[in-house]
């Protein structure tokens, strides 16, 4: 009837010395996953589109559908 | 406001009380009420705490105090029987028993579901008698000219609305 002792301090910092770097890089993990997943593409797509982007046109384009009040289309 | 006051009491005397004290609801409440003596120790099934105040049974049989006598004395002459019923005289539910789940969540969740599909025919009935039309702006000429629109606007052109427009081809991609 002679059980060992059991450990009655210090419970929540054992179990923070195991979970708290876990946690510390699952957080970063989850940062860079989004950064590299959805950040990065979204500016590489933003880049890419306005490369080979004429402001010109597209005005002129929508100028002649009738969208703008200050310039209406060169018909009228 | 002193009238609402008078009012008030006028009720209170003449209606509440009346109902209140009547002796048909006393007699019918009484029979629901199990009173509680909160003045003295009290026994309790909790996970928490292993030795209650006081024992389960605390008034016994003679049968029961006959077996309490032998307690005193050697527990090896006691029969497994014998010490099951030490046990419930002391406790009424074991800890597997106070752990044990209950189907309870089979119901609750049963009526939840019951009462949405209630509330579901309730909106039914309001959308068809209640209700009157929806606006003219979602009916389908009106959607069709503001889709046009939104195209001409270059709405969204990265990602989004527009970008799913074929402006050569002038059809959605």
């Amino acid at each position: 009837m002679s059980l060992p002792k059991p450990i009655m301090r210090g419970l929540l910092a054992k179990r923070l010395r195991f979970h708290l770097p876990i946690a510390c890089i699952m957080a970063l993990l989850a940062g860079a996953t989004f950064k590299f997943t959805v950040a990065e593409p979204r500016k590489q797509a933003y880049a890419d589109f306005y490369k080979k982007y004429d402001s010109m046109k597209d005005f002129n384009a929508m100028r002649e559908a009738g969208v703008f009040e200050s310039v209406r289309p060169s018909g009228e | 406001m002193l009238s609402s006051r008078a009012l008030v009491r006028g009720l209170q005397v003449g209606l509440w009380r009346r109902v209140s004290t009547s002796a048909s609801a006393l007699a019918a409440h009484a029979q629901d009420i199990e009173v509680i003596d909160c003045s003295i120790p009290q026994y309790n099934n909790r996970l928490d705490t292993p030795l209650p105040d006081i024992p389960f049974v605390r008034n016994l049989t003679a049968e029961q105090k006959k077996l309490k006598e032998k307690e005193k004395e050697s527990w090896t002459n006691l029969t497994k029987e014998e010490k099951l019923a030490l046990y419930r005289l002391t406790f009424e539910l074991s800890y597997a028993e106070m752990r044990k789940s209950s189907d309870e969540w089979k119901t609750t969740l049963a009526g939840v579901f019951f009462f949405l599909g209630f509330s579901g025919l309730l909106v039914w009935w309001h959308r068809i008698y209640v209700y009157g039309d929806v606006p003219h702006t979602l009916s389908p000429e009106w959607v069709e000219k503001q889709t046009k629109r939104m195209i001409d606007m270059r709405v969204n052109p990265v990602h989004g609305f527009s970008s799913n427009w074929d402006y050569e081809k002038q059809r959605w991609k």
